[in-house]
């Protein structure tokens, strides 16, 4: 994956500490692994907020190991490791750490119709967050929306516009409960989402309200 | 002196980046049980913290120790101090034994293994690293404490806060200098 000289929407330092810190919802992480992947910039952040990890622990108080730790990792030393070959890393459109999760590249999504000719795949994860990839037709809107929670969107290919700005490929946009938006695909070209929601998404229309149970968002 | 051959240097038991090496390059056993005693105790304090019971740590410690001898070719000092190496592979035990999740990461980076690594770089990676240490350890303790609860998980995300003042600036341009440089290369080749 090349990364992306224009992207102009970063990772903010609380996303980047929570994932450093090892303590983001597996569906957030999987956004913030996915811009690290498109963005040396943040990738770049990231591996700072990593070195305050380690020195987080160079400044750790000693709790005693037990007495026979060194012996027993010693003795560890002498059984040799099987490791696997490491993967070749295939070419695939998707960023590698989505392709992870969809079990290969764009041609492997499982997408179903969210209406309006817009189509989502929920990628499974943890409970605690829900992460998506979302499917908009060029010149199409995504239904008018708030958050509970926060809401990450990372756009993969195309762009789209919302009342805020526009964003276009490695792009994120952190919304809080504070934007109620409503995302428009640019004409020309489809755009394609990673969408990630840590509570369930507020629709300003009754129907899309009503189908929310059904779609899981 | 970082070169990959055997030669045998005496081991200072506090240059971590030496012992490192010698671990990477040599396969120097006495280096890496100097690594053991230093990082353990204070990898088991982190691991506890955390929330591993004593017993769930002290393993823990032994798989991360493992990894650090195992996957020791992977260590590119010009990328990241010892410490910083040592605590990504505790946070990913960690992850791996607490949550039973998946654990989502950036598409890896090559270095370039066959060139030799620049030796300025190297140490600007470890003094950057030292500088951090140093800078953290003068914050007030309250403002200390509130960055040690944020890696234990203590800490919500809008209670994350990070005016702390502290050299990050430095490594992240650092880094950023290092990617370019890989990038350019990969182009190349």
């Amino acid at each position: 994956m090349t990364t992306l000289p224009t992207i102009r929407h970063h990772l903010n330092d609380a996303l980047l500490m929570g994932y450093a810190a090892g303590h983001l919802s597996e569906a957030f992480g999987l956004v913030v692994a996915t811009h690290v992947t498109m963005c040396d910039d943040c990738r770049a952040r990231l591996e700072s907020f990593e070195a305050l990890g380690g020195a987080v622990i160079e400044a750790e108080d000693e709790t005693a190991v037990s007495t026979d730790a060194l012996a027993r990792m010693m003795a560890r030393l002498e059984v040799p490791v099987v490791s696997a070959p490491p993967k070749a890393s295939r070419k695939t459109s998707l960023p590698s750490p989505v392709a992870a999760y969809v079990g290969g590249d764009l041609d492997a999504v499982k997408w179903r119709a969210l209406g309006g000719g817009v189509r989502q795949a929920i990628l499974p994860t943890g409970p605690k967050a829900t992460v998506r990839l979302l499917h908009i037709p060029a010149g199409q809107a995504v239904p008018d929306h708030g958050h509970r929670g926060m809401e990450l969107t990372l756009v993969l290919r195309g762009a789209f516009r919302d009342a805020t700005d526009r964003f276009g490929p490695g792009d994120l946009e952190i919304a809080g409960e504070d934007l109620a938006h409503k995302p428009v695909a640019e004409a020309g070209e489809d755009c394609i989402c990673l969408a990630a929601t840590d509570a369930p998404l507020r629709f300003a229309g009754l129907m899309p309200r009503l189908l929310q149970p059904l779609f899981r968002i | 002196m970082f070169g990959k051959g055997n030669q045998r240097v005496a081991l200072d038991e506090t240059d971590w980046l030496g012992l490192m090496l010698a671990v990477r390059d040599g396969r120097d056993r006495a280096a890496f049980a100097a690594l053991f005693r230093h990082f353990a105790p204070r990898l088991k304090s982190y691991l506890m913290k955390s929330g591993a019971s004593a017993p769930k740590a002290e393993d823990c410690v032994q798989d991360v120790m493992a990894t650090v001898w195992d996957k020791a070719a992977q260590f590119d000092p010009e990328r990241a101090a010892v410490s910083t190496w040592v605590y990504t592979i505790a946070r990913n035990r960690m992850i791996d034994m607490l949550r039973r999740e998946r654990r989502p990461e950036p598409e890896a980076m090559p270095w370039d293994e066959d060139s030799e690594p620049d030796q300025a770089d190297v140490y600007a990676a470890a003094e950057d690293s030292r500088l951090l240490s140093a800078a953290l350890a003068d914050l007030p303790e309250k403002q200390r404490s509130l960055i040690q609860r944020a890696f234990y998980g203590d800490l919500s995300h809008s209670e994350i806060a990070l005016e702390t003042g502290l050299p990050l600036g430095t490594i992240k341009s650092r880094i950023r200098l290092a990617l370019d440089r890989l990038r350019a290369k990969m182009t190349e080749s």
